[in-house]
């Protein structure tokens, strides 16, 4: 399988030939790559604004957005540009730092979790042994966006949004850990990278079987519920709230809520696709060997963009389709029923472990 | 409806030749294309009905006609993140001050739409002790679609009369919309006791 | 109950009596209270229903008629007609501890003719600013401009409200508020998407949970009773269609009957069959869109696109034969204005066929999801006693297994001959009003089935006078509107233009009962409960 380590290295060493000091060197390939990363990040929000308006409409008996250039596909960038350019609103009796500064946490927490995901064969940017729990601790961070943006509004919705956000973000963050300790158990690393290649010779949701199975439905919940999406919408919650712990954020700074909101469904794709789908591991059947020469052929990241948009797919449908939980239910459903659950499949998942009941 | 009539607009015509005596360079010109561009093809209404209209509103969302296919279908419910108030339904005493408090929380830029006969003159409540007759002695409005209520079809064209309108918009330069706009309130100030 | 005038006057022995459409009984204003409680109590007369209450203005008095039910009693209705002689500092002693709707109704009555109320909790206006000048339904009215100009600024003193009790035979004025002052109010409209429109409701909450809700309407009183006086009777009918304009044929058919019943007018049969015919398919629209509101409220997007879909169905009939699609102003004074399009009988049976499956659609999406049914069952209790209480009739009152179906207990039209059952459940909760709904939809299916091969040829109107002047005197008609009973009440002076007319609509005692029914629940539940109870906004602010 093509890796694309390669490219990298060739880059590296050309950059070194040229007589650049390593300092330099360094330096100059983290902001190309920070550069990449934003670019990414913007295209793929992009991408996603258009992909959930299209599906929805779909689900809907509806065409979707379809005037705006060729099968839509301008739409969003006539979205982008008037966003952009739209008036920022600032508000009397707020604090005026905090307000301004909570956008800013949403999308960074969410662009460095974007950095932490394996793209492809050799393509990722930070390799560490605790690259899995990294990305757990950095999405913690963007409910304190989410808090300080409903509390420096000084309006009542977004406090209700926000205290909303904060009762639910904090609690299904339990059962998402779980859920990927449960894999984590089973692969025995936390890196990255060494996860996506334990799963050469078949992803963990076959490898790990029944607990594996349950620990991807748990994860597929509690990451619903992780980014604000329905049926666990109620930070946001329209119908009750208008729109939440955003209501008063105008122009860009709305522009980020709606552009991170929409990434972060890109990332928890991303994650399951990683813990559960093999990442960009195309599928391999042991045994199968021309059937794996085929799919080798498929460029690795198409495989893992593939895997994280399928599984997107599935959150946007039970978005539209399902109705909203309500406050006590959500907390109930996580704190009697989910969390146990995932304990109990922890214990599942270690015993198949311990003796060797997996594949 | 043909495309001759779908163009005729006189209000747009005069605006247009308005806005080319003045002159513009190439540059800035091009740049105010593309933000208009911008503007026009993505109108995101504030989700405010107060009778009939809005049921047709919100057919006018619904499958058959599906205002998604424009870009118009994110429907905001908070003012901060709207584009243009379509006041689809009768304005009554009570509600004129709430109506304005809304027009002022939309950020800029901000239009307005008064969609069928109560919106746009008081319709067949124009002689009640407690009815605005028109939205436009509180507000000022771009667009007026007459209809009681006007149908989804109806509500197309004047959207689309008012991507026209934004089309000729200035960003740069002669901001024509938004001196109109304060001489409208300089007009029709908040004061109290103030007779529409 | 013929002996009822002699039960009366046991009681009342004050008490003088009309005869007319209904019996009315003419009650002294220092007895009224007395009375009305034995009206309530007394198992013998068990008036249990206050049905409706209309001010009045006789120009040399101001006064109001209750128009009363008793549902053990065949739901005969009575009039009582209580009289203030002094028309600046008229004063009734309120009943709304007995008829809980009366609360609401009183204040309406405070607002347009400046009745006040003794002992009324809240003696506050209920559709107008609280600065304006003057009570516009007043025959003496002063309806200068330059008195209520449109004022931009916000209606201060929201939070105060007073009750007069008497106190040492003097009436005394006590002021009070709202809320208390450790309250956390949150504001719940005018502009919000879940209030249906631009109702205001000011929720007290603790946390998550709701304390008490204000309901402050008013943001779309059009003053159309007002209006309705200075017009001739063919002029007033579209004001019908623009109530509650989902049930815009229901409303028509009941004030054409009224003015009907009025002039002694027989409506040819082919008529009547069209009019019952609209009124259900406008019931199918009604319900339809409630199904689609519902799910939406509730965050389910999906179904309520479902909803629209068929609904466009429905609208493409009305289209064909009236002309448009919403506020169609079909019914006419003596039938209905044109004749079916050729296509209708098409084009509603095949409406007839495609719904049960898409009924089974949405249970699948909707009514069996379990979320949708964690958020509606036991959301927004409301026992039979204060649906009875609070005159919670349509869909809403049969949720509580109040059957109350205007349809059967003051049968009209040509319904007595059709086939239909009474939707009845017994949850009491929103799940119960909601498939209340649904089951609706089924048995007007059925009538259109009934109705459909067996449009009779004939008139579409009767001949009417060219100039129509109704006798004077009272009238008061009843129908089953998509949202409950809807009432209309007509006095003439024998003018072309009417004295008075009240209309009675059903979604103004719904939005009474959103204080007990949130009181306890959480804000969520607020949104369910609305949308469940299904209020239509210029319906109650008329």
């Amino acid at each position: 399988m093509f890796n694309f380590g390669q490219w990298t290295a060739a880059f590296n060493n050309w950059l070194m030939g040229l007589g650049t000091p390593e300092w330099l060197g360094i330096t100059i390939e983290c902001v190309l790559i920070a550069v990449l990363i934003l670019l990414t990040y913007t295209v793929l929000a992009l991408f996603y604004i258009l992909y959930e308006r299209k599906l929805c409409a779909w689900f809907q008996c509806r065409l979707g957005p379809m005037r705006v250039g060729p099968w839509g596909l301008l739409q969003v960038f006539a979205d982008m540009f008037k966003i952009l350019i739209k008036e920022l609103i600032s508000l009397k009796d707020t604090d005026r730092f905090l307000f301004k500064l909570a956008p800013y946490i949403i999308i960074t927490s969410s662009v460095v979790m974007l950095a932490c995901l394996p793209w492809g064969n050799g393509l990722q940017i930070i390799n560490w042994n605790i690259g899995i729990f990294f990305v757990l601790a950095v999405s913690s961070v963007g409910v304190l966006g989410i808090l300080l943006a409903g509390w420096a509004s000084n309006n009542k919705y977004t406090l209700i949004g926000a205290m909303r956000s904060g009762a639910q973000m904090v609690s299904y963050e339990l059962s998402l850990g779980l859920s990927i300790i449960t894999i984590v158990v089973m692969a025995g690393t936390m890196n990255i990278n060494e996860l996506v290649l334990e799963q050469a010779n078949g992803w963990f949701i076959f490898k790990g079987h029944i607990p594996a199975i349950i620990a991807c439905i748990i994860y597929i919940i509690a990451a619903t519920a992780e980014t604000n999406r329905g049926p666990f919408d109620l930070p946001e919650a329209e119908h009750e709230l208008t729109a939440g712990y955003h209501t008063e954020y105008s122009g860009i700074h709305f522009g980020f809520f709606y552009l991170a909101e929409y990434l972060n469904l890109f990332i928890v794709s991303g994650i399951a696709s990683l813990m559960f789908l093999g990442g960009w591991m195309p599928l391999h059947i042991p045994g199968w060997d021309g059937f794996n020469m085929v799919m080798n052929w498929i460029p690795s990241i198409v495989w893992f963009v593939g895997k994280a948009f399928f599984i997107s797919f599935v959150i946007i449908w039970f978005k539209w389709t399902f109705p909203r939980v309500r406050i006590d239910q959500m907390l109930s459903f996580e704190w009697k029923y989910l969390m146990p659950f995932s304990l109990a499949n922890l214990l599942l998942m270690t015993l198949c472990v311990a003796f060797g009941w997996h594949f | 409806m043909t495309r001759e009539d779908f163009k005729d607009n006189e209000y747009i015509d005069k605006l247009v030749e308005e806005l080319n005596a003045t002159g513009a360079n190439v540059m800035v010109g091009k740049m105010d294309d593309l933000i208009n561009w911008g503007r026009a093809n993505s109108l995101w209404p504030l989700c405010f009905g107060t009778s009939c209209c809005a049921i047709e509103f919100m057919s006018l969302g619904a499958a058959r006609y599906d205002m998604a296919r424009f870009g118009f279908e994110v429907a905001r419910n908070s003012p901060r993140q709207a584009d243009y108030i379509m006041v689809q339904g009768t304005i009554v005493h009570r509600m004129a001050p709430v109506m304005r408090r809304l027009y002022e929380q939309v950020a800029e830029p901000k239009y307005v739409i008064a969609c069928g006969g109560c919106a746009v003159s008081g319709g067949p409540f124009k002689k009640s002790y407690c009815v605005v007759n028109g939205v436009d002695e509180i507000l000022p409005v771009d667009v007026y679609i007459p209809g009681c209520p006007p149908r989804p079809e109806a509500m197309f064209y004047g959207l689309m009369q008012l991507q026209r309108k934004i089309k000729v918009e200035r960003f740069f330069g002669g901001a024509n919309r938004k001196e109109k706009i304060e001489e409208f309130f300089k007009e029709h100030p908040e004061e109290k006791g103030h007779i529409g | 109950m013929s002996d009822i005038k002699e039960k009366i006057s046991k009681v009342c022995p004050s008490a003088t009596f009309e005869e007319g459409e209904n019996l009315l009984v003419n009650v002294p204003e220092k007895d009224w209270y007395g009375f009305a409680k034995k009206l309530k109590e007394d198992r013998e007369l068990d008036f249990d229903v206050l049905s409706a209450v209309v001010g009045m203005d006789w120009k040399d008095s101001v006064g109001v008629l209750y128009y009363l039910t008793s549902t053990s009693h065949n739901w005969d209705m009575i009039t009582v007609k209580v009289v203030c002689e002094n028309r600046d500092d008229a004063y009734i002693h309120s009943v709304s501890d007995l008829w809980k709707v009366a609360n609401f109704q009183e204040r309406e009555v405070y607002d347009f003719f400046g009745i006040k109320f003794i002992n009324h909790p809240d003696m506050r206006r209920f559709f107008l600013r609280n600065d304006w000048v003057g009570h516009p339904l007043r025959k003496d009215y002063d309806a200068d401009p330059k008195l209520n100009p449109i004022r931009l600024d916000d209606e201060i003193n929201e939070d105060d409200t007073c009750t007069y009790v008497e106190e040492n035979g003097e009436i005394v004025k006590k002021p009070g508020k709202v809320f208390g002052e450790n309250d956390y109010v949150v504001n719940i409209g005018p502009q919000h998407p879940s209030t249906h429109g631009v109702m205001r409701f000011r929720t007290a909450v603790d946390g998550e949970e709701v304390k008490k809700v204000d309901v402050v309407s008013g943001y779309i009183h059009r003053g159309i009773e007002k209006l309705c006086e200075d017009l001739t009777y063919p002029q007033i009918l579209h004001f019908t269609d623009r109530m509650d304009y989902m049930s815009a044929h229901q409303n028509r058919h009941c004030l054409c009957m009224c003015i009907e019943k009025a002039l002694g007018l027989e409506v040819p049969r082919r008529a009547q069959v069209i009019r019952v015919m609209m009124d259900e398919l406008m019931r199918i629209s009604s319900h339809l869109l409630s199904f689609g509101c519902t799910a939406m409220d509730l965050g389910a997007t999906t179904a309520f696109f479902y909803g629209f879909r068929e609904r466009e169905l429905v609208l493409d009939i009305f289209e064909k034969t009236c002309g448009a699609r919403m506020s169609m102003n079909y019914n006419v004074i003596g039938g209905v204005i044109a004749d079916l399009h050729p296509d209708f009988v098409k084009d509603v049976k095949h409406l007839i066929e495609i719904m049960p499956s898409r009924l089974k659609e949405y249970h699948d999406v909707f009514s069996n999801n379990l979320i949708a049914k964690n958020r509606l069952v036991g959301v927004g209790i409301l026992p039979k006693e204060d649906a009875i209480n609070y005159d919670i009739t349509g869909p809403s009152g049969r949720g509580s297994h109040w059957s109350c179906d205007c349809r059967k207990k003051h049968p009209y039209s040509i319904y007595p001959e059709l086939k239909f059952e009474e939707v009845l459940m017994d949850g009491c909760d929103s799940y119960s009003r909601y498939m209340v709904r649904m089951k609706e939809i089924e048995q007007s299916i059925s009538i259109l089935a009934q109705l459909v091969d067996n449009i009779p040829e004939g008139d579409i109107r009767c001949q009417v006078p060219k100039i129509i002047k109704l006798p004077a005197g009272r009238w008061y008609q009843q129908v089953e509107a998509s949202r409950g009973t809807f009432g209309v009440y007509i006095e003439s002076d024998g003018n072309k233009n009417p004295f008075r007319v009240h209309f009675q609509s059903p979604c103004f005692n719904l939005v009474g009962v959103m204080d007990l029914c949130c009181t306890g629940n959480m804000i969520a539940d607020l949104i369910t409960i609305g949308a469940a109870l299904d209020f239509v906004i210029p319906d109650i602010d008329r």
